[in-house]
């Protein structure tokens, strides 16, 4: 019988904290040739389909870009909150309501041409998730209601409530009862970045330039400062004088905006229209975008891009292999598990011990923990 | 008669994954443990009930299987946060996001098949009484263990010496281990309890409440559990009123779509999710009294020094 014991290291491992996610990364192609075997298929050919052929030509590569671009935009905002240990999980819902709200423009004012119309959807989209994301926060600070079920119940209140739109008010009336709204007119609708090699759109420009900007408030500025303080030492933070209620809507409205930004660009720039539903998780996977990124703002651009290739390696093994593509779910379940694993690493020495053994150990090792 | 005896039953059937799942988690927490996860191990035993039950026909096996894949998938986590002193709340969610795609993967051959259905009791003589006879001898198997799990757990957990370590550990885990008490090993049997009564939670959503395959069944369900712990003060009778409470808000919503009543049925659907944050915010508006009940070591790692 053997079990594991946790040796406090005397200061961070900065080796760990780089190495981390890669470790996780490696544990989960193990886990998933494990996964892929069971399965029947051989690993190796999987492998191929599912990180390969997926971004192998152009095109290809633009789809990536379209599938990262909100899981960069919303993982970035949810970096804020988490360091501030502040626990939005909400973004699916923030996301959906910056889609709604920003598309109140085309879908109520189809006549509405010309090129404001774009800039005040996309702000739209942003102050719309941005209130969404203020009702966790006010309840938090009012009511000291917890944020993580409060956020998490949002969600479904907010899909529920595009359901309804798009099959009652919002409804096209000539679109044959389909339960979508109408096409958004050319003014509306986000602009590709180079429409000659494919259909990657202005969104993962944003989504570029919200992980510097986020990047340069954490780490140049006073306020990232305070997020950081707080987040690590709230009753370090009180004695700065920094206020932690100002905090919770500082985070979440951040967040909550650049959740809706997010939407509204994937329902303007990939959809073109609202339907009744908008996204497939980005709001949750967001999350493990966020911690297999380090909370680091230019971790997650590469982390996004990864969990982005999880999305389009599912659907390459559900066509190819007919497997089915909440394989793309599991991947990135197990990734977040392995980078909490690993992290574990960057504050603890492992070392795996037999039950009788201990006692023969215990006095060098009182030693080394000091 | 019959009509009140019938809603009562369909919301004895709502109130009972809600009750098993939240007495598992009250557990799970009087420990010290937050496990965010119970959505993701509903939904494994529920996929897991469905699948043995189909595969084997009977709906016992479907209902071990259930229990079983809750607690194994719970070790999961007891693993990371336990051994390996992860942050609870993130591998909370990481559990139930992984819960959520495994199950819609092993699921996938299941979509559409008809599922077994664990029997409901009958006791000749008994079960016929007019109105009592049904609410009482007429159930599924799955209600009498809820009812007797709630029970249990509120002996255990105030009447027995075990349970007072148990409670003492999620007070002060410090405490607790100067004491001497084994904190890691208590905290593991309390996760995979909770992990147990999480699977025959979902176990009973696709063994009894619909019997059959549907991804994302548990739709909620595991998270109004989490916020059912909250609203008891993590009581184990309040738990009870609180499951039932919103197991009729549940069926009150589905019976007023079945009437037509001129409200948007996406407004109904949502009721049960609102209701949850109006009962969170009544609750926790007065922080004193919630500091005092919470565990005071809720959700904070703990690494034995040696």
């Amino acid at each position: 019988m053997m079990r594991l014991e946790l040796v406090k290291r005397p200061q961070r491992s900065m080796l760990f904290s780089a190495l981390s996610p890669f470790i996780a990364f490696v544990l989960t192609i193990i886990a998933g040739a494990i996964l892929f075997a069971l399965l029947g298929v051989n690993p190796l050919k999987a492998f191929q389909i599912y990180f390969i052929e997926p971004i192998s030509q152009v095109w290809q590569l633009h789809e990536l870009a379209i599938k990262a671009a909100p899981l960069i935009l919303i993982g970035v905002g949810l970096s804020v909150c988490y360091r501030a240990n502040i626990w939005n999980i909400g973004a699916e819902g923030q996301f959906i309501l910056g889609g709604i709200v920003g598309s109140s423009i085309p879908v109520l004012f189809p006549q509405f041409e010309g090129p404001l119309v774009l800039p005040l959807m996309l702000l739209f989209g942003m102050i719309g998730g941005a209130a969404y994301a203020a009702i966790p926060a006010l309840l938090k600070t009012r009511f000291n209601t917890n944020e993580i079920l409060t956020s998490l119940m949002l969600v479904y209140v907010a899909q529920l409530f595009l359901d309804w739109l798009v099959r009652g008010p919002w409804r096209d009336p000539k679109g044959f009862n389909f339960p979508q709204t109408i096409q958004f007119n050319d003014s509306a609708i986000l602009p590709e970045l180079m429409p000659a090699s494919g259909r990657a759109n202005w969104g993962f420009v944003f989504a570029l330039v919200a992980a510097v900007l986020v990047w340069i408030l954490m780490s140049r500025m006073l306020k990232g400062f305070e997020v950081r303080v707080l987040g690590s030492s709230p009753r370090a933070g009180r004695f700065a004088g920094f206020g932690i209620n100002r905090m919770v809507f500082f985070a979440f409205m951040l967040s909550g905006a650049l959740a809706g930004l997010a939407g509204i660009s994937e329902v303007s720039g990939a959809i073109g229209q609202l339907q009744p539903v908008i996204s497939p998780g980005y709001g949750f996977t967001a999350i493990i975008v966020a911690f297999l990124g380090r909370l680091n703002p230019l971790g997650i651009v590469a982390a996004g891009l990864v969990l982005a290739l999880t999305y389009l390696g599912g659907e390459a093994v559900q066509s190819a292999l007919g497997i089915s593509d909440k394989v793309a779910r599991v991947f990135q379940g197990m990734l977040l598990f392995f980078v909490l694993g690993c992290d574990t690493l960057i504050h603890y020495r492992i070392r795996l011990i037999g039950f009788a053994a201990p006692k023969l150990e215990s006095a060098p090792k009182l030693e080394e923990a000091r | 008669m019959d009509i009140t005896v019938n809603i009562l039953l369909t919301i004895a059937t709502a109130a009972t994954p809600l009750l098993i799942a939240a007495i598992g988690e009250l557990v799970v927490e009087r420990s010290g443990v937050l496990n965010l996860g119970v959505e993701g191990m509903m939904i494994m035993g529920a996929v897991g009930g469905f699948g043995a039950g189909y595969l084997t026909g009977s709906p016992w096996i479907g209902l071990l299987a259930a229990i079983a894949l809750g607690a194994v998938f719970s070790l999961l986590f007891a693993v990371m946060t336990l051994s390996l002193a992860t942050n609870q709340v993130a591998t909370g969610l990481s559990l139930t996001l992984l819960g959520l795609g495994l199950s819609g993967m092993m699921g996938t051959s299941f979509v559409g098949q008809p599922g077994a259905r664990l029997p409901n009791l009958d006791i000749p003589g008994l079960t016929a009484i007019p109105v009592i006879g049904r609410l009482l001898f007429g159930q599924d198997p799955i209600f009498y263990i809820s009812i007797a799990l709630t029970a249990a757990v509120m002996w255990f957990l105030f009447k027995t010496r075990t349970g007072l370590t148990l409670r003492s550990i999620g007070d002060s885990h410090t405490s607790a281990h100067a004491l001497g008490i084994q904190v890691i090993r208590y905290r593991y049997l309390s996760v995979i309890f909770g992990g147990a009564c999480a699977g025959l939670a979902g176990g009973h959503l696709s063994l009894v409440y619909t019997p059959q395959w549907v991804e994302n069944m548990t739709a909620g369900r595991g998270w109004i559990a989490l916020a059912l712990v909250v609203f008891a003060s993590w009581r184990p009778w309040r738990v009870l009123a609180g499951a039932y409470i919103f197991g009729a808000v549940w069926i009150g919503q589905l019976h007023a779509q079945a009437f037509g009543i001129p409200v948007p049925s996406q407004l109904l659907s949502s009721l049960p999710y609102l209701a949850t944050i109006v009962v969170l915010v009544l609750i926790s508006r007065n922080k004193r009294l919630t500091m005092m009940n919470t565990p005071a070591s809720l959700g904070q790692p703990f690494v034995p020094d040696r």
